[in-house]
């Protein structure tokens, strides 16, 4: 495969986004914010997928995709389900959010 | 159809940029989630759509497993445990980009630009899963909390650490070498666990951070070598995360990372004896509840005594009782209270505190002075004045709430054992401290109770 360079263009873009967008993010939030994050985290599960389902991958790439994918749907779906069961209970005082 | 999957890789990434940008505030915050997972749901179709996956079978398995596995995490976990639920997730998470590293390094030994990532991938992966995993144990109290230490600790680590990157840098320049492709495996994994072991409890807010950075950037890398920008750009936007998120502990702490890292901060001070024979003044539950009704304004100070104590309900009520009284009452939250950024306010809107009475270090300090009583518990460090003016004092610098600007201070403790980080607070011996000896649950009930039968006999 031919090294195409505008991977670490998009690598810096995305991490000065990623900066500025976490900059915002309220104290108040930082742990929903960061069980998000791990969730997002969890886009491995999009390279485990292709090496377990590959045409002719073998019993060693479907074994440690099988793995991979387990761990990184325990990773997104507790990471999600948390998040929302965290932001769920901060409330006002009039009881709006 | 692969002109499909790349439009819906792309919508994925934008609904993780939208993902984080309604997280900043918390009316926008559960659309955040949203967003969120119908990105990693465009994701996930998309790859299944994708031609070169063809065996669904196993795929679908590990779905299964992975959902019963992950929804009771996500239910069954009480609100105190979620630095170790996260820990727990940082591991799953790095295990999985280690692995699948792993299985594309034997699927073709790959060169250059590609090994380097791959090694990068594997690196991190590895040792955010083993570091992750002590930082969920010792949070979990399965491992001692307080700091392992032993002579020649850095020297090890660090010679550790320069090893397995040589073996990495070897890998990439003869990749065909796969003799040490597993030596280059186990010596991450041990790095992991020898990085994390000797750090305390105290720092577990600042580690927990840079853990999830490294399992973003380890997504990142495997996006370079799979070139899928999908990966890389959700990977990049973790990894700015938790780096920013470890940054704003360490500043709350007046550390740099170095020093976390390889401080070992947290052995008990010798100091400590020298204040042994000082004396100071307790109060019981009535003197309590009678000083705190007759306050105008009062500030608590939470820290993770509370979450051991579980009682953040208790003091709901508490706060209820004297907001139905006329007394106002605002909380204060040091940014490294409890184990993990922010932990405090999760623990405290479980509990019903409305979310606008909890305020950051900068936007309360100035307003202790004006207090009446300042309610301390289970906080310790976070309020210590030594870190205002001794300069022997290990957490000298560190920015404190000025809790003892406040008329009358109360602090909640079990015994006059130092903190957590082993240094004595000189707070405790101040004349116009009191000191509430016992679990603060039970404490905390008991003002309530005195608070409601002096409102009855009034």
């Amino acid at each position: 495969m031919p090294f195409d360079e505008s991977v670490l263009f998009v690598f810096m873009l995305a991490a000065f986004l990623g900066f500025e967008l976490i900059r915002r993010v309220s104290p108040l939030l930082h742990t929903p914010l960061m069980s998000l994050t791990n969730a997002i985290s969890a886009i491995a599960v999009v390279g485990a997928i292709v090496i377990t389902g590959e045409a002719g991958a073998t019993t060693l790439s479907k074994v440690l995709g099988f793995i991979a994918v387990t761990a990184s749907t325990i990773n997104l779906v507790s990471g999600y389900l948390i998040t929302d069961r965290m932001l769920k209970m901060f409330k006002k005082r009039n009881g709006g959010r | 159809m692969q002109h499909a999957v790349q439009v819906m890789y792309v919508l994925s990434a934008a609904l993780f940029v939208f993902s984080l940008k309604w997280m900043s505030a918390p009316a926008t915050a559960r659309r955040g989630v949203l967003a969120g997972e119908a990105g990693m749901l465009l994701a996930v179709v998309g790859t299944l759509l994708r031609h070169d996956v063809v065996n669904y079978q196993w795929i679908f398995i590990a779905f299964l497993i992975g959902s019963a596995i992950g929804v009771p995490l996500a239910y069954l976990m009480p609100m105190t445990a979620v630095p170790q639920r996260t820990a727990l997730s940082h591991a799953f998470g790095a295990l999985a980009a280690a692995l699948v590293g792993a299985a594309e390094y034997y699927k073709h030994t790959p060169h250059g630009f590609i090994m380097g990532a791959l090694v990068m991938e594997t690196l991190l992966g590895f040792l955010t899963f083993t570091g992750s995993l002590m930082a969920f144990g010792k949070l979990q109290e399965i491992l001692p909390t307080r700091p392992i230490v032993y002579r020649g600790q850095n020297v090890i680590n660090l010679t550790l650490f320069a090893v397995a990157a040589s073996f990495g840098v070897a890998l990439v320049i003869h990749p065909e070498q796969t003799w040490m492709f597993p030596i280059f495996a186990g010596l991450s994994l041990l790095f992991g666990v020898l990085l994390i072991i000797p750090i305390g409890g105290a720092d577990m807010p600042t580690v927990i951070a840079l853990l999830n950075s490294y399992a973003g950037l380890s997504a990142s890398a495997m996006g370079f070598a799979l070139d899928n920008k999908l990966l890389i750009i959700a990977g990049a936007l973790d990894g700015s995360s938790g780096f920013i998120l470890s940054v704003i502990m360490c500043r709350a702490m007046n550390r740099s990372f170095t020093n976390v890292l390889f401080g070992a901060f947290g052995q008990v001070q010798v100091s400590a004896a020298q204040t042994a024979q000082r004396t100071v003044r307790s109060a019981s539950p009535e003197e309590a509840a009678e000083i705190l009704d007759s306050a105008r304004r009062v500030i608590v100070v939470p820290g993770y005594g509370l979450a051991v104590a579980q009682a953040q309900h208790k003091l709901r009520e508490l706060h209820d009782s004297l907001t139905r009284r006329g007394v106002d009452v605002q909380f204060a939250i040091h940014p490294v209270a409890g184990r993990m950024p922010g932990h405090m306010n999760v623990l405290l809107a479980e509990a019903d505190v409305p979310y606008d009475r909890l305020h950051e270090m900068d936007e309360i300090n100035s307003e202790f002075a004006q207090a009446d009583v300042a309610l301390v518990i289970g906080a310790n460090d976070v309020c210590n004045p030594a870190a205002r003016h001794d300069r022997s004092s290990p957490i000298y610098g560190m920015p404190i709430l000025n809790v003892d600007h406040a008329r009358t201070v109360m602090v909640i403790k079990r015994s006059l054992s130092p903190g957590f980080a082993g240094i004595d607070n000189e707070l405790f011996y101040m004349d116009r401290t009191l000191m509430l000896f016992g679990d603060a649950k039970a404490f905390l009930a008991s003002i309530v109770k005195e608070l409601a039968a002096a409102a009855k006999a009034a």
